[in-house]
């Protein structure tokens, strides 16, 4: 691999870490309260409203069910009117954000679904509110649950992040198609999938760590 | 409408002779779809008192406890807590109301993310105390329940007793008027299921505080309560002093619930009883109170010698009274009127339950 080639690895790996990063943090912030917001509003939830539950759960289901390279475009103008420009690296977090919220959001709600009732019951008897309840037992009893998912998320979106190339946000996707496959640079291809396999495995392994720090249940 | 929420007057009281309801209920009345969890239930609970309710599952028992801190609403009557009809209340003016009234729980519900100082002062949190005075009072209610060393522990790594204890801590850390217990023994193994009646008890006792305990099991109500109602089908179908309903149940699902717990005619006996008067005799002789600490049969067997036999029975001791319950065979029919007639002369209840015509 020439050291142009290592230059241009090295800038793939930044991007694709920016657009990871960036999009799963919006998406832990956005998808977390959405989440609370499927569970709280369900049927016997603390904040039950079916309304808002179905609506909510139609949006979510209504982005999820479209395939991210169909968002990537389909979310063009959302994007100029939020990043100025509909390509680079800024510009493919922003659907990349959208399409990971509903999804993390799912993943969080199966966690928070999970806390048992008596635990809540155990709190509102003591006179707690909703905002105790959500901050005492909802969020520390799934957060295992949580952070696990958020690293299948991380993981997901650096997947998703390799279709980001279409608008020229670069990232090790891109790389790989534009480099290994269509010029024929094995060395690149090989390069990028070793990279690529490391970082999961890493995220994987910093999760999975967290997760055991801090599970306290049986 | 007077909505204050202080506790106050009724700590004054404490010391006065005369003991007020902590809870009433008026024919509360609660349907789910068409059948009624509490079909017309009234009770009170006096101050200081232990009051066990006791049913199958599916009494009501768990929709009545959870009427009294809000948990559940009634469709009709009140609710009255220190003599505040608590049914027309908001859920945010339940909220203080509810941090006066400690529960416990079958399955203890401990936060798993918590340590268990946490845990205990947990209420206290919501109450909005400062962290250190949180802590101190976690401690004091922990050195309470026998757990201090257990402070930092996760409830993981706590036995079910132990749990119940950090439990228990957790439902007093407020200071609460009255404490619910909703089957707080029924996981626990019968060793343990003692200590903690044992040591709610000794709550009782020194904290001078209330409880009302659901439970299955006449065992925790024999161990612990000073009065016993029965609910079945959403109705109270008897209540008393415990001691009283152990002695003279009324109601068939208070006699169905003793079974376990009271002495009965052995089956095999009972199966060969027939209604014809051929043969010995067998009844069943029910004492309590000052009476049943007479020498019964001692003056029985001078009074009329060789007239009966002991079967089976014995006599337990609950609050301090004695309980009295036997069976005894006449095996000459032409002296059971002499034998039921001096046990009835005792104040004795007295059944002839049949004849058994095999010899003995």
């Amino acid at each position: 691999m020439t050291p142009v080639l290592f230059d241009l690895l090295l800038r793939s790996i930044w991007e694709t870490l920016l657009m990871t990063g960036a999009s799963g943090l919006i998406s832990l912030i956005a998808g977390l309260p959405l989440g609370l917001a499927l569970v709280a509003t369900d049927r016997g939830g603390i904040a039950e409203n079916l309304w808002i539950s179905r609506l909510l759960g139609a949006i979510v289901n209504g982005f999820r069910s479209v395939p991210f390279i169909i968002l990537l475009v389909a979310l063009i103008p959302v994007t100029r009117l939020i990043v100025g420009t509909a390509l680079g690296t800024w510009a493919a977090i922003v659907p990349l954000a959208i399409a990971a919220t509903p999804y993390y959001a799912r993943i969080a709600e199966v966690s928070l679904r999970e806390v048992d009732r008596g635990l809540i019951e155990a709190v509102r008897a003591m006179g707690g509110n909703r905002w105790t309840i959500i901050r005492e037992v909802l969020v520390p009893e799934a957060l295992p649950g949580i952070v696990a998912g958020f690293t299948v998320t991380l993981v997901t979106l650096i997947g998703a992040s390799a279709m980001a190339g279409a608008i020229g946000a670069g990232g090790l996707g891109d790389l790989a198609i534009r480099y290994g496959y269509q010029r024929f640079e094995t060395g690149v291809m090989i390069a990028v999938v070793i990279v690529l396999i490391v970082i999961v495995c890493g995220i994987q392994w910093l999760g999975d760590r967290l997760v055991a720090r801090i599970d306290h249940r049986a | 409408m007077n909505s204050h929420t202080n506790v106050a007057p009724i700590a004054t009281l404490r010391d006065a002779q005369e003991r007020p309801d902590v809870v009433s209920l008026i024919d509360v009345r609660r349907h789910f779809g068409k059948t009624a969890a509490l079909d017309g239930v009234s009770l009170s609970v006096r101050k200081g008192e232990i009051l066990g309710i006791i049913g199958r599952s599916g009494a009501g028992k768990s929709t009545l406890i959870r009427c009294l801190n809000g948990l559940e609403r009634p469709d009709s009557g009140q609710v009255l807590i220190e003599g505040r009809d608590i049914t027309g209340l908001s859920e945010s003016q339940l909220q203080p109301l509810r941090r006066k009234i400690g529960m416990i729980f079958q399955h203890f519900n401990l936060l798993s993310a918590k340590t268990v100082e946490e845990n205990v002062a947990l209420p206290l949190k919501i109450e909005g105390l400062p962290k250190a005075a949180r802590l101190q009072r976690a401690a004091e209610l922990l050195d309470l329940v026998g757990l201090s060393e257990k402070a930092r522990a996760y409830p993981s790594s706590l036995s079910g007793g132990q749990k119940q204890r950090v439990g228990i801590a957790r439902a007093l850390a407020a200071r609460p008027a009255l404490l619910l217990s909703d089957e707080a023994t029924s996981a626990l193994d019968p060793e343990t299921t003692h200590a903690i009646l044992t040591l709610l008890k000794d709550i009782n006792k020194k904290l001078d505080l209330t409880i009302l305990l659901i439970t299955h099991e006449m065992e925790v109500v024999r161990n612990i309560a000073d009065r016993v109602a029965v609910i079945d089908g959403g109705r109270i179908v008897e209540e008393g002093a415990v001691w009283s309903v152990f002695a003279d149940p009324r109601s068939e699902t208070t006699k169905s619930l003793l079974n376990t717990i009271r002495p009965q005619l052995p089956d095999h006996i009972g199966q060969s009883l027939t209604q014809n008067p051929v043969g010995e005799a067998v009844l069943s002789v029910d004492l309590a109170g000052p009476d049943a600490n007479a020498p019964l049969f001692a003056d029985l067997s001078a009074a009329l010698p060789h007239a009966f036999r002991l079967i089976h029975g014995g006599i337990d001791h609950i609050q301090e009274q004695p309980v009295a319950r036997f069976f005894i065979g006449v095996p000459d029919p032409s002296r059971l009127d002499s034998v039921l007639q001096f046990l009835k002369g005792r104040s004795a209840r007295v059944e002839v339950l049949g004849y058994d015509a095999r010899p003995v």
